[in-house]
């Protein structure tokens, strides 16, 4: 069995403005990610983030090219149900994703939908809830929880789903610090322990530090990729992209251009203390 | 202009079993030309303080004095508290609505019965400040621009009320790092240039520590600290525990202090820190 997750081949999408005018959000791309492979695409507004994330969900369809999930094309209506459950969506803001009262009722909404039996969906909501560390919550009202917790929620409720990748569009835009450490510890783990393939959308440099490949797009194509420390260490080419890098990296290499001797790789707090 | 916040208690559905009390016995005071940052965990009142400040919400306690008067006695207009306190909410750009970015800043300023050349030059000025290019951009429709240029739109039309005050809740929420840099540079020059009095609510550590004099840290309703941006930072434990967190540079020069004992620690942003190093470097 071939152990590409997602294949996207010479995919172009369009969409019209209000004036009727084509617009290309994306160009020509072409992008293969393993299975368990935990990936962070960065990138300006506009610059085609979502709308990649979007296809590969077949919440979009491409204009020109393919897209394929486990090896079905989301071109295909038949398989559009099998590929929305093999690759689970997270988005921005928890308060539009969640849809019971009741934690666990909101956990149990996919896989109810897909016509599971109850039992077997008894036993998914608790093994998702037990993953995300929210088991203790599960008679809680979800309105009532912080911002990551309601994050954490909506994940458990894709979990739920038994999918083998996870698309996070930006889900810790709105969190408080603790919050987005919340998210972050939960995504590792979904990689690491129950090895999902990750795909993670953020405008948050620290936590593309992590990734096992940074994807950068720009303008609706990719523009940089690489490991963490292959991205970052092009400071000078990331910040033109209309991006950052970490503060740790930012001050090796303003240190560097003032002559100190550091190498211009540094990803963390301790490889910085390491190199001074 | 001066805010008085004085005792002030919000408590959302009283007597009824989803009573909350969002905020518990406040004091602030705010003088004219401060740059304050707001922080706080989700649910810590940030947004239900800031709605105090122009009379969207009432307190359950206490007041809120602006310039000594009580904003909600009889004799004061709320109608002219909000235009001297322009309050930008979070995604504001949900707000547009209008057809051209022109007829959406101006629906302020109209309000105000001001004559249409004064509404005109307003909105010229407001597109400056926030870099949006008027000629170019003003018959556009707000739904045709970028996300960033969007929530520049929403901002203009809260300048073109020509506030004494202006509150952000965080301004900056799902932009990349260029537009939040150019937003928050441009609220630097309102404070600079405007002498502008800023309420900066953020959960960007990064960004508060660059910009604010005085940080106001809130948890579970009450104002847990109240200092500058460099003696909060200095109580790591403590902000942990409320669920918030230091910049990663101060987190570096703590770590770097571990190690090399003669350096300082309480650097807040980068460029100091480079400071310290080089510094540091030269002794050794």
């Amino acid at each position: 069995m071939s152990n590409e997750m997602v294949t996207i081949k010479n995919v172009t999408f369009e969409y019209t403005s209000a004036e009727d005018d084509k617009i290309a959000a994306l160009r020509d791309i072409n992008l293969t990610i393993q299975k368990g492979e935990f990936v962070v695409i960065l990138g300006h507004n506009g610059s085609g983030k979502s709308t990649l994330a979007k296809l590969i969900n077949a919440l979009l369809l491409p204009t020109k090219g393919e897209v394929f999930v486990n090896g079905l094309s989301t071109l295909d209506e038949d398989k559009i149900w099998n590929i929305r459950q093999r690759a689970g969506m997270v988005f921005q803001n928890p308060d539009n994703q969640i849809v019971a009262t009741i934690v666990e009722e909101d956990v149990a909404f996919g896989p109810e939908n897909q016509g599971i039996n109850p039992l077997e969906i008894r036993n998914r909501v608790d093994e998702a809830l037990k993953i995300v560390g929210m088991s203790e919550y599960r008679k809680h009202a979800p309105h009532l929880l912080s911002g990551g917790q309601k994050q954490r929620i909506a994940i458990a409720g894709v979990l739920a789903m038994k999918p083998d990748c996870i698309i996070l569009d930006e889900p810790t835009a709105m969190l408080d610090p603790l919050g987005r450490k919340e998210v972050m510890s939960t995504i590792k783990k979904l990689n690491k322990h129950e090895n999902k393939t990750i795909i993670h959308i953020t405008h948050y440099m620290n936590e593309a530090t992590e990734a096992d490949r940074i994807i950068v797009m720009s303008d609706g194509k990719i523009s940089l990729e690489g490991t963490p420390r292959e991205v970052f260490s092009q400071v000078d080419k990331v910040l033109s992209l209309g991006l950052d890098v970490p503060q740790v990296t930012e001050l090796a290499f303003t240190l560097k251009k003032e002559g100190v001797d550091v190498p211009s790789d540094i990803l963390t707090i301790e490889e910085l203390v390491m190199s001074l | 202009m001066t805010i008085k916040i004085k005792n002030l208690t919000h408590v959302y559905s009283p007597n009824t079993p989803f009573e909350i009390k969002a905020l518990d016995n406040i004091n602030i005071s705010i003088d004219n030309g401060e740059f304050i940052g707001l922080i706080g965990h989700t649910g810590s009142g940030k947004s239900t303080l800031i709605q105090h400040l122009n009379g969207l919400l009432k307190p359950t306690n206490g007041k809120i004095e602006i310039d000594d008067d009580d904003i909600l006695s009889k004799s004061v207009s709320l109608k002219k508290i909000r235009q001297k306190i322009g309050l930008v909410f979070q995604y504001p750009e949900h707000q547009l609505f209008e057809e051209t970015v022109y007829k959406d800043i101006s629906f302020g300023p109209r309000n105000l019965g001001l004559a249409e050349d004064e509404v005109d030059l307003r909105i010229k000025e407001a597109m400056e400040v926030v870099g949006l290019e008027y000629d170019i951009i003003k018959d556009r429709s707000p739904f045709d621009l970028s996300g960033g240029q969007r929530r520049r739109v929403a901002i203009a039309g809260v300048l073109a009320m020509k506030p004494k005050v202006l509150i952000l809740d965080e301004p900056t929420a799902g932009l990349d790092p260029k537009g939040r840099d150019e937003i928050l540079g441009q609220i630097e020059q309102l404070y600079k240039r405007y002498n502008m009095t800023i309420i900066l609510v953020s959960h960007s550590m990064e960004d508060i520590a660059k910009l604010v004099n005085r940080l106001i840290v809130m948890y579970r309703g009450k104002v847990a600290m109240d200092d500058t941006p460099r003696e909060v930072f200095k109580r790591v434990d403590e902000l942990e525990n409320m669920g918030l967190a230091l910049p990663q540079i101060t987190y570096f020069m703590r770590a770097f202090k571990e190690k090399v004992k003669d350096i300082r620690e309480d650097v807040i942003t980068v460029h100091e820190a480079k400071k310290e190093i080089l510094e540091y470097l030269r002794r050794n």
